[in-house]
């Protein structure tokens, strides 16, 4: 089994659904299975889920390696997304599958290259007569100014075999068509993409397929997007089953389904996207003319499982992945138990008896000037899924599930609110998302962010509070009347509330069209806790109903539920010890599936000790949320209104039960930011206090814990206002960090350098939390280290340290980091290991912590490496020479994204052992000792993973904010052999020979002397911009000047990069503005070409000396061989 | 505000909801559909008749009332019960709500109940008699004076009262094409569903459709094709009119049976039926043929089912559900009849089952000679 590598957009979370779920499905056929992911932060990738676990690269090379010595009798591609099939075609034409006799499962490759190649799926959709809207295939830029002439504007570009759409585009203008299509045929790996009849404003319908070898087919649900055509299915808001199709119109596309997943010969899962004529009022405005006889077309066609698939999965409780599992092997859906009913069979289509919705969580809370217009390419890093009983109540639970900080459907960006009546007509939001964006000043008559972007929903909720009708909104969003009609009643019952008196029946009425606490007090000018207390005197609890497959039909044995306001329950209180596990919500940058492999430890955990586990999560995608994950199942927005009703429901009707403990520490900040206010509604808190939390959260009060301890950290302090915030950079000294408090993934952290930055700063973060102060603390460069640890409230343990390789100022999440911390010495270790026992058993942690450290003082580079030349700089470069202070940067009482990471290197399973401490048992009664735990004869590197090609206008480079949104690790026996590993799985690695464009940052001249001699010494050609040229030829060395200056003669910058003459850019930065504007575009174009680009200078010498130590040198092996001694 | 109506049930429940469609009581056996789409189907569908039918999708109406999908001239349920029906449809097609479309026929429904809460209690008690009131003490003295559903025949409240020719051949895609006189297929109207007609019509079949007391002799006299046993409500035991003269037909022509009809042929074969505890209604269920083991996904709408341990010689069973084993097929050795318990010609549900029509063609053909 092929995993799919990194969490990237367009490729996430949900293959390690999948891919576990596939794993169990084969195991329970008595299948031994091989698997290989380069992911470490994925369940499918931990001992006991595969038989054969390797956590190495995705290359058709180490591929080949673990074919050899494995010899599996088959490959099962389709559960690895569109990186698992590309794999398959790789290794089918390098003859590797032919070689050693492996039989490709589930999708033939035919027909992998068939729904991706548009040419063969043009001519197999007209051979089953299914209609495709007139499109063509080109290879050249020349050939698609030709067609696009021919066929006329506006055009769809679609680039063949990519991930999330990637490099595509609607192009409406000449010069649109020309940078799309540009782009698109650099992202096709075959150089290919296909123009295609625009169908922007029809209807978006989906349908999951599913057939086994014996040719039963069956559909497992439809769904309907919401945004039209136009936008990526990944980046529309989604309902299942579809809302506004006839039966006919039902059965018309699902029988074209079973149409093309037979002519396809799929034996799996399929996933088949349709165009359906739009409602008569959208239809005039595209200029359509109506007809009859719905006419349709087919989109696209995914022969595999996709993440459409796992929503669907989770949608239905139609397990489709371990169904495909089964059928790759063999098994007739009528042999296939459907585990839901326990009687019935995986041969039936589910039915359900209630509306799922889906809403993608995008990234712009992080990258507010990046392009938010949302398009045939993916941005959305995650989704969360929501269930109910009608439209309105999933939809308005949805905007609570995407924690976009306690944002309701009631949220209005302050700048719309400049003049409400005078929305334009054309437009949205213009291309720099300055109409969204938070700290955009506000303009006369801002505009409604109305097309297809982020805001959308925001927007038509704020236009239909302004009394836009629902025909004038049809017209600009080209939603289905349908749509905007609902989100309208909404809208009128919100006027009830605010004019009218709270009565019981319209408490009731508003909670039955999912009015949250909150936004009910907003509305009757009341505490949420007062209608809270409104809602227990009336009686009016939410009531939990089973997701079953089959509408309540037969009885079910799974304990999958949603909330709803209606007359039955049927989750009574889970008899016996239970808790909580509070999950991680939808996946973003800075909160990735790290957290739910956490969150799925701590439930298996609690099982093994006789606990009964309870998830409360919102992301369909996730392990967290299969139904045989935990004992019990609430698919639930993450706030503290649901959680306090699923922990009431918990305690049983007449509430006098004792509430369920909760554990906060695995769902990131999600589920800790939860710690407060559950503890202050009396509801206990599994683990460390929420004082402990408090302490180490709160800016003061650690300040404080820690001096206590005479333990050092950079000066700094906490300031809610301008001045006092000069004041304290003044005292401390620029360069200084600055960022708001609470924070998870560095969110909205900068380094300044002098005064005016730190206002231009404040100026932004004070609109982001009125109530948090902001952070100021000094700049420390240095090398950072970070240690997870368990403690049990007597003793600690902590399973490794990690160094990174980058120096302090980049985020630890997009750094990479080394396992065991090879450039330490022995007293840094043992501060590092004092320390952090002292901080846990001083702030009475019980479970996890995790510690961030700055070494300062000595070379703020180690090379891992160092041969001689390389380590010419700053003297002992090994830390022993110089004096060095180990400062405590953060402490976060709570899992960390490194977990899975330390986890799979020490063999220590670190979440599961703190969830028993958590529970109560001690390290040693588990038969764990204190302190460091024996270093492993391996070294893991953990390399971070970037989506930035897909996010348009974003800068790139590594900084204090994190970017990144997944990770691969590279393990084995030595250093240079992991680093070559994660390069490679990171896509980091240099070849020799190839061009190498610099732009070096003057402060970082003098240390970027040994890594140019490195490229120099591996016969790279040397590209350079104005500064760096000079200093290169004063080297004595070959360089090849470019201008950055992009309006100054060619070739610039971009043009070596367009060209492909340059195989990696080096490109570091300062923080000052005006370079930053000089180096976007160099970092903007090696993105797009999909080369490395290096921003540190660190990264970029890791590679290097990577590069020069010769990279093949690496050993293929499975956890457990690198774990196992000699 | 909306009145409020109750859906009081045989077992006492009352469960609390408001009215739309027509003003009044419907009294019926309560039974659940579960299909997603094709609510309009449902409604017109003549075996619905007496019943009282929960959907257990709970927003309904979202498409409106079209002028199409219509399964037979009228409204046939007793009563409509959901979640949530939908007073602003979105569609090209729709005509009117489906709040008016009740209204207009005189069919009352409630909306706003806990439908799941009653599809649970009709899985769990068995289906039942349950009335839709204004009040719940009124509504279950008017339960104890109303006669049980099973009491009933309410073919001869929905079958046609004159025989009637369905449009002319119309060219259609069927096996027809080349043949020198369309085949000329007689349906026996128990409760039919147009779209059986137009699958027939669509493979270039002459349809007539004929009432349910139609003799033997007089369908004979047609000299048909072949004879359609349609499908329709109620128990086959109350039947023994419809299923003599179908005893009467076997071998002489060539006979398909669905739903109803076919567990008219089984007990004109001298098979038992039975009821089922809640039936089968909906769009998903799972069956398997026999013959090669095959699934297929089908529609479905009954309350009875035909006792796979009573079948005569000769008759075997084709096709079971997967669900429960219950007998969803039969072919006869030597007599040219088959049957199915599912509906081949879908509306509502899935289309996988239209090769049936074919079958029947087949057959049709095979004893012309």
């Amino acid at each position: 089994m092929i995993g799919s590598g990194p969490i990237v957009i367009g490729q996430a979370a949900e293959f390690d659904y999948a891919g576990t779920q596939a794993c169990k499905a084969l195991r329970e056929e008595g299948v031994e299975t091989v698997l290989v992911n380069s992911n470490p932060a994925t369940i499918m990738t931990d001992q006991g889920i595969a038989d054969h676990v390797y956590i190495e690269p995705l290359t058709v090379e180490v591929l080949e390696r673990i074919i050899e010595r494995e010899r599996p009798d088959g490959l099962l591609p389709t559960l690895g997304g569109q990186t698992g099939l590309n794999l398959a075609v790789d290794l089918a034409d390098a003859g590797v599958l032919e070689r050693y006799d492996v039989r490709l499962l589930g999708t033939p490759l035919e027909t992998i290259r068939r729904s991706e190649d548009r040419d063969f799926f043009r001519t197999f959709l007209h051979e089953i007569g299914e209609p495709e809207p007139e499109n063509i295939s080109v290879n050249s830029m020349a050939e698609a100014r030709e067609a696009a002439a021919r066929m006329g504007l506006p055009l769809v570009i679609r680039p063949a075999y990519t991930l999330g759409g990637s490099g595509g585009g609607i192009a409406t203008t000449e010069e649109e068509l020309e940078a799309i299509a540009q782009s698109g045929l650099a992202a096709s790996p075959i150089s290919q993409i296909l123009l295609e009849r625009s169908l922007v404003g029809w209807k978006e319908i989906e349908y999951e397929v599913v057939r086994d070898g014996a040719d039963n087919c069956i559909t497992v649900c439809n769904m309907e997007n919401l945004d039209p055509m136009g936008v990526h299915t990944g980046d529309s808001i989604v309902v299942a089953p579809s809302q506004t199709l006839t039966d006919k119109e039902y059965q018309m596309l699902r029988t074209a389904s079973l149409k093309i997943i037979r002519g396809l010969g799929i034996e799996g899962g399929c996933n088949v996207q349709f165009a359906l004529q739009p409602h008569p009022s959208v239809a005039e405005v595209i200029g359509l003319e109506w007809r009859e006889d719905s006419p349709y077309y087919v989109i696209e066609v995914n022969p595999r499982v996709s993440r459409s698939s796992a929503l669907a999965s989770k949608a239905t409780g139609y397990p489709i992945a371990r169904v495909a599992a089964k059928i790759a092997v063999g098994r007739r859906l009528d042999e296939i138990d459907n585990a839901v009913t326990g009687r019935t069979k995986a041969a039936f289509e589910p039915a359900l008896d209630y509306c799922v919705i889906k809403i993608p969580r995008w990234p712009f809370d992080k990258f507010p000037h990046g392009d938010r217009r949302t398009t045939t390419q993916m941005k959305a890093t995650g989704e969360i899924m929501v269930i109910d009983r009608s439209f309105e109540a999933a939809i308005q639970k949805g905007a609570r599930s995407l924690e976009l900080g306690g944002r309701t459907l009631l949220w209005e960006d302050p700048a719309w609110r400049a003049d409400p009546l005078s929305a334009g007509r054309d437009g949205g939001v213009s291309a720099a998302g300055d109409g969204v964006a938070g700290d955009a000043p506000a303009r006369g008559g801002v505009e409604l962010p109305l097309g297809p972007n982020d805001m959308r929903l925001w927007g038509i909720m704020a236009a239909l509070r302004r009394g836009w009708s629902v025909g004038q909104l049809v017209e600009r969003t080209l939603f289905e009347p349908w749509f905007i009609i609902a989100l309208g009643r909404i809208v009128k019952m919100e006027r009830r509330l605010l004019a009218e008196e709270l009565t019981p029946d319209l408490l009731y009425q508003s909670k039955r069209l999912g009015f949250s606490d909150v936004q009910i007090g907003t509305l009757a000018d009341m505490l949420p806790e007062q209608v809270r207390n409104l809602r227990r005197q009336w009686g009016f609890r939410p009531v939990y109903k089973t997701v079953d497959t089959c509408a309540a039909e037969f009885d079910a044995v799974t304990p999958y539920y949603y909330s709803t306001y209606d007359e039955e329950n049927e989750a009574p209180p889970l008899e016996g010890e239970k808790a909580l596990v509070i999950g991680s919500g939808p996946i973003r940058i800075g909160q990735g599936i790290e957290f739910d492999y956490c969150s799925v430890h701590a439930a298996i955990a609690l099982s093994e000790a006789g606990v009964r586990s309870i998830m409360v999560n919102s992301n369909p995608e996730t392990v967290s949320t299969d139904f045989d994950s935990s004992d019990r199942l609430y698919f639930e927005p993450l706030d503290e209104e649901s959680v306090r009703d699923i922990i009431e429901n918990e305690m049983g009707d007449n509430g006098d039960g004792r509430p369920p403990a909760a554990l906060v520490q695995f769902g990131g900040q999600t589920a800790i930011d939860l710690s407060q206010s559950l503890s202050q509604a009396g509801m206990p808190i599994l683990g460390s206090s929420a004082e402990a939390i408090d302490i180490a959260s709160d800016r003061h009060k650690f300040e404080d814990f820690l001096s206590s301890l005479g333990i050092p950290q950079p000066p700094g302090a906490a300031v809610t206002s301008v001045g006092e915030a000069l004041q304290v950079a003044q005292t401390i000294g620029y360069p200084a960090v600055v960022r708001p408090s609470y924070v998870l993934g560095g969110r909205a952290m900068e380094i300044v350098q002098n005064a005016t930055e730190l206002i231009r700063y404040l100026t932004a973060a004070t609109e982001m939390s009125p109530d948090k102060p902001v952070l100021i603390d000094r700049y420390m460069e240095g090398k950072e280290c970070e240690v997870d640890a368990i403690c049990d409230g007597e003793g600690i343990l902590i399973p490794g340290v990690m160094e990174h390789v980058e120096r302090a100022g980049v985020h630890s999440g997009d750094s990479m980091a080394i396992y065991p911390g090879l450039n330490l010495t022995e007293s840094e270790v043992d501060t590092i290991v004092d320390y952090t026992s002292r901080i846990g058993l001083a702030l009475g942690v019980r479970g996890l912590m995790n510690v961030q450290f700055v070494i300062h003082g000595g070379a703020a580079y180690r090379s891992p490496m160092s041969p001689p030349s390389m380590s010419d700089q700053a003297g002992a470069s090994q830390g022993g020479g110089g004096a060095t202070t180990v400062y405590v940067l953060e402490v976060n009482p709570r899992g960390s994204r490194t977990i899975p990471f330390i986890s799979k290197v020490t063999g220590v399973p670190v979440a599961r052992l703190a969830t028993r401490v958590m529970l109560g048992h001690t390290l040693a009664e588990e038969g764990y000792p204190t302190g460091l735990w024996p270093r492993q004869g391996l070294v893991g590197v953990k390399a971070p993973v970037f989506s930035m090609a897909k996010l348009v206008g974003v800068d790139w480079h590594l900084g204090p904010e994190m970017k990144s949104t997944g990770e691969v690790m590279g393990i084995d026996r030595d250093f240079p052999a992991a680093l070559t590993k994660a390069l490679l799985a990171a896509r980091l690695n240099l070849r020799e020979g190839i061009g190498v464009l610099l732009s070096i940052a003057d402060q970082h001249k003098a240390e970027a002397v040994a890594l140019i001699q490195g490229l120099n010494r591996a016969g790279c050609r040397l590209y350079a911009t104005e500064g760096t040229a000079a200093m290169i030829e004063a080297m004595g060395l070959p360089v090849i000047m470019t201008t950055k200056k992009l309006s100054e003669g060619h070739p610039n910058v971009v043009d070596v990069i367009n060209d492909g003459s340059v195989g990696a850019v080096i490109n570091t930065i300062t923080g000052v503005s005006a370079v930053l504007r000089d180096g976007f575009h160099i970092r903007r174009a090696a993105v797009e070409r999909q080369i490395p680009c290096f921003t540190s200078l660190d990264t970029a010498r890791a590679a290097v000396e990577s590069m020069l130590a010769g990279h093949s040198a690496y050993r293929i092996g499975t956890t457990r061989d690198y774990l196992s001694r000699g | 505000m909306p009145n409020e109506a109750y859906l009081v049930l045989e077992d006492g429940s009352a469960h609390r909801g408001y009215w739309f469609g027509a003003a009044g009581d419907a009294v019926g056996e309560v039974v659940f559909n579960t299909t997603m789409t094709g609510y309009q189907e449902v409604l017109t569908d003549p075996s619905y008749a007496g019943q009282l039918v929960t959907l257990t999708y709970p927003l309904v109406g979202n498409y409106g009332i079209n002028g199409v999908d219509f399964e037979s001239r009228r409204i046939q349920v007793s009563g409509l019960i959901v979640r949530e029906h939908c007073d602003t449809p979105s569609h090209g097609s729709s005509e009117r709500t489906i709040h008016e479309f009740l209204e207009s026929q005189g069919i009352p429904g409630i909306s706003g109940v806990d439908t799941r809460a009653i599809t649970r209690r009709l899985r769990s008690q068995g289906v039942m008699m349950g009335v839709i009131a204004a009040d719940p003490g009124v509504g279950l003295a008017r339960l104890e004076g109303a006669p049980s559903y099973d009491d009933l025949d309410h073919v001869r409240s929905v079958t046609t009262a004159e025989g009637y020719d369905w449009g002319r051949a119309v060219g259609g895609d069927g096996a027809q094409n080349g043949a020198e006189r369309p085949l000329r297929v007689l349906v026996t109207d128990c409760g039919l569903k147009y779209n059986i007609l137009r699958e027939l019509t669509r493979r270039g079949c002459e349809v007539r459709v004929v009432p349910a007391d139609t003799t033997a002799e007089e369908l004979l006299s047609l000299e048909p094709s072949g004879v359609l046993l349609s499908p329709g409500p109620g128990d086959p035991k109350l039947l023994d009119y419809v299923v003599e003269n179908a005893r009467r037909i076997l071998g002489r022509t060539p006979v398909m049976g669905i739903c109803l009809g076919h567990q008219i042929v089984a007990r004109a074969l001298g098979a038992e039926t039975f009821k089922l505890k809640f039936g089968h209604r909906g769009g998903n269920h799972p069956v398997r043929d026999l013959s090669d083991g095959r699934v297929y996904i089908t529609a479905q709408n009954h309350g009875y089912a035909v006792r796979a341990d009573s079948l005569p010689p000769g008759l075997d069973v084709s096709h079971i559900n997967l669900n429960d084993d219950t007998v969803e097929g039969l072919t006869h050795r030597e007599l040219p009849v088959f049957t199915i318990q599912y509906h081949s010609e879908a509306s509502p549900g899935p289309r996988d089952n239209e090769y049936l029509f074919d079958r029947f063609l087949r057959m049709m053909e095979d004893f012309r000679g």
